[in-house]
């Protein structure tokens, strides 16, 4: 009890020295640290984007970044809004084709993937998930399993002159694909490898029209 | 007989460091006290990312460091912080060594940042932290509050690796990465889902137990 | 890629349960599923927790992404749910002394329950508007309510039950989640 009464109540004031004071340490131990890392989180970051770019558009070896703004237009400036495209080049400056994100709902969570468009051979080339929550030994068999892959080495997303797809990209089960704009499923991963097919068949119909209308803008920024 | 009484004045190096109080202080996290399997503090990154070896292992010291750094801190400022804004403070201070990690990690390795996503920032609501901080840091001086800090984490780290190694080896057949079993093993992919957290943790769980009541009747 | 309210409502309850999916929130999962009756009022305290905290982050990220500082993003967010939950403390002595007691030490606890910081964090990763991260609170705290009202129900019976003392605790509450965690896995593709 004694202690109890002998110890006065902190005053006020002192407590917001202490906080303040306190708060202030800690916003420059956050702001040293943010700062320091900046730059290399952005070049990681930066390296990742690339490596996946590259690797859904073989051959190419180096990248541009595009934006489609709200109109169609096709820059290399960012606008509010816009939509990032990524073009990959090859040695001589001849552009490969232009690696475009999708995403579409999967079975667990939202899959993102980044496929790769060859504007001249009008096909899906290359595809990459850049992020999924699938089931892991189910639904993660879209990341690895080679046969689905290979679907995507020379995917037909021909398309028509009102910029629809001449064929609509669809996915069906596993041994039954008999057209080149099919995608053959996976057994045991049938929502999330169908997902796939929705979010590309999405996506297309949306932006290679665009892409085809801009194409020399593309082409000549390789040069 | 006279030479069993003479032998425990002469301490062996080791029976000396093993009395020491400091001694004590690192291995009780480790052993005795173990954050996981004998407090049961700090469930929710045990479960969530120790689907494989490796993210257990960046998860495991990555809170180390916090623990540590945030014991430091709290020990140092014990006498300045008025008691009823110790809990504010120490979440303060807590936060703020996680955001410190979060940005290193991502800048050590990116895959590495998404494979743990929020788990990282989760650091900050992991109840072992606050309870080191509250409990040991806040009443001891600065150097106890290290190995406090170092020996918790690092029984942390043990915990998280045995659930990961345990689930990583079933559900994947390797351990960090390195394939164990032959072509032929049949995943047990239960083990990397979610549920496999629960059942691996209540088996480590078991063990302690039985070995506890092992030691209670023997 | 728009997503209904419906779907995210359906996810955060079902498919991505905070508890059995992300291991969210399991301290007081383990804690205060004993009894029925704590467990649904320790839902409602969380879910009532979430719906403030969540639109408080929402504000919060509109304003840090205003003065483009990201890097005080966690910092913020747990001072805010931190005060939050004080207040709820408080509200709570007042009104019910009762409740008060029931929940005891695991209400300053919500402080340091990672569903309510792991819901502010996701909603801003998964960039949700006001609406959207409203629906994403309201189901992440009903789906926790689920959980513990399930295994609150699934502990009472066990007390008539009489397991070996080893596992006695919380060794069987975890198999029973395992179990819990392996079924929710069946709403999966509910969205789909």
């Amino acid at each position: 009890m004694s202690t109890v009464a002998t110890k006065p109540q902190t005053q006020s004031s002192k407590m917001i020295q202490v906080m303040g004071g306190l708060g202030a340490l800690c916003a420059l131990l956050i702001v040293l640290t943010y700062e320091g890392t900046a730059e290399r989180i952005a070049h990681l970051k930066d390296e990742a984007l690339q490596q996946a770019v590259v690797y859904v558009l073989p051959g190419s070896t180096s990248t541009v970044e595009f934006y489609i703004d709200a109109d169609h237009h096709i820059s290399t400036e960012w606008t509010e809004n816009a939509v990032p495209v990524f073009a990959g080049y090859d040695d001589a400056g001849q552009l490969i084709g232009v690696a475009i994100e999708a995403a579409g709902r999967g079975y667990a969570d939202v899959i993102k993937v980044l496929y790769g468009y060859d504007p001249v051979k009008e096909q899906i080339i290359g595809f990459y998930v850049l992020e999924s929550k699938e089931t892991p030994g189910l639904g993660d068999k879209i990341e690895k399993d080679p046969s689905f892959l290979e679907n995507f080495a020379e995917l037909d997303v021909s398309i028509s002159s009102s910029g629809s797809l001449n064929n609509a990209v669809v996915t069906v089960k596993h041994g039954e694909k008999k057209n080149p704009w099919e995608i053959d499923g996976i057994t045991g991963a049938t929502i999330s490898s169908r997902a796939i097919g929705v979010m590309l068949n999405a996506s297309t119909n949306e932006w290679l029209a665009v892409i085809q209308k801009n194409l020399s803008v593309i082409q000549n920024q390789g040069k | 007989m006279s030479q069993l009484v003479k032998e425990p004045k002469q301490k062996s190096f080791f029976t000396t460091l093993a009395e020491s109080p400091s001694t004590n202080e690192f291995l009780k996290g480790i052993w005795k006290d173990n954050p996981i399997f004998v407090q049961v503090l700090g469930m929710c990154p045990v479960l969530a990312v120790t689907n494989t070896a490796e993210n257990a292992l960046a998860m495991g010291f990555a809170t180390t460091f916090v623990l540590m750094m945030s014991n430091i801190l709290v020990s140092l400022l014990r006498n300045v912080i008025p008691k009823e804004v110790r809990i504010a403070s120490y979440i303060l201070i807590i936060a703020t060594f996680v955001t410190m990690t979060d940005y290193a990690i991502q800048a050590i390795s990116v895959d590495l940042h998404k494979s743990l996503g929020a788990f990282i920032s989760l650091i900050v609501v992991n109840c072992l932290i606050l309870s080191r901080a509250e409990a040991f840091a806040s009443k001891n001086t600065v150097i106890p509050s290290i190995l406090d800090g170092l020996g918790m984490g690092l029984g942390f780290v043990l915990a998280l690796f045995s659930l990961g190694a345990v689930r990583e080896l079933l559900g994947n057949g390797s351990i960090l990465g390195f394939s164990i079993f032959s072509a032929n093993f049949q995943e047990w992919i239960v083990m990397i889902l979610p549920a496999g957290g629960f059942f691996t943790l209540a088996l480590w769980l078991l063990l302690f137990n039985i070995l506890k009541e092992r030691r209670n009747h023997g | 890629m728009d997503e209904s309210l419906w779907y995210i409502f359906i996810n955060a309850s079902l498919i991505s349960n905070f508890v059995l999916a992300y291991f969210l929130g399991i301290c007081p999962f383990l804690g205060v599923s004993g009894k029925l009756d704590t467990a649904s009022k320790m839902g409602g305290a969380v879910t009532f927790v979430m719906l403030i905290s969540s639109m408080c982050a929402y504000g919060i990220n509109t304003l840090l992404v205003a003065i483009d500082a990201p890097f005080l993003q966690l910092i913020s967010y747990i001072v805010v749910i931190a005060s939050t939950v004080q207040l709820v403390e408080m509200f709570v002595k007042k009104m019910s002394p009762a409740l008060f007691r029931a929940l005891g030490i695991f209400l300053p606890l919500i402080t340091t329950n990672c569903a309510i910081l792991g819901l502010a964090l996701f909603q801003t990763n998964k960039g949700y508007g006001f609406l959207q991260s409203l629906v994403y609170a309201l189901g992440a705290g009903i789906g926790f309510t689920l959980a513990l009202v399930l295994m609150a129900g699934i502990r009472q019976q066990l007390d008539f039950a009489s397991p070996p003392k080893v596992v006695k605790g919380t060794v069987i509450t975890l198999l029973i989640a395992g179990i819990l965690s392996l079924s929710f896995m069946g709403f999966s593709g509910l969205g789909g």
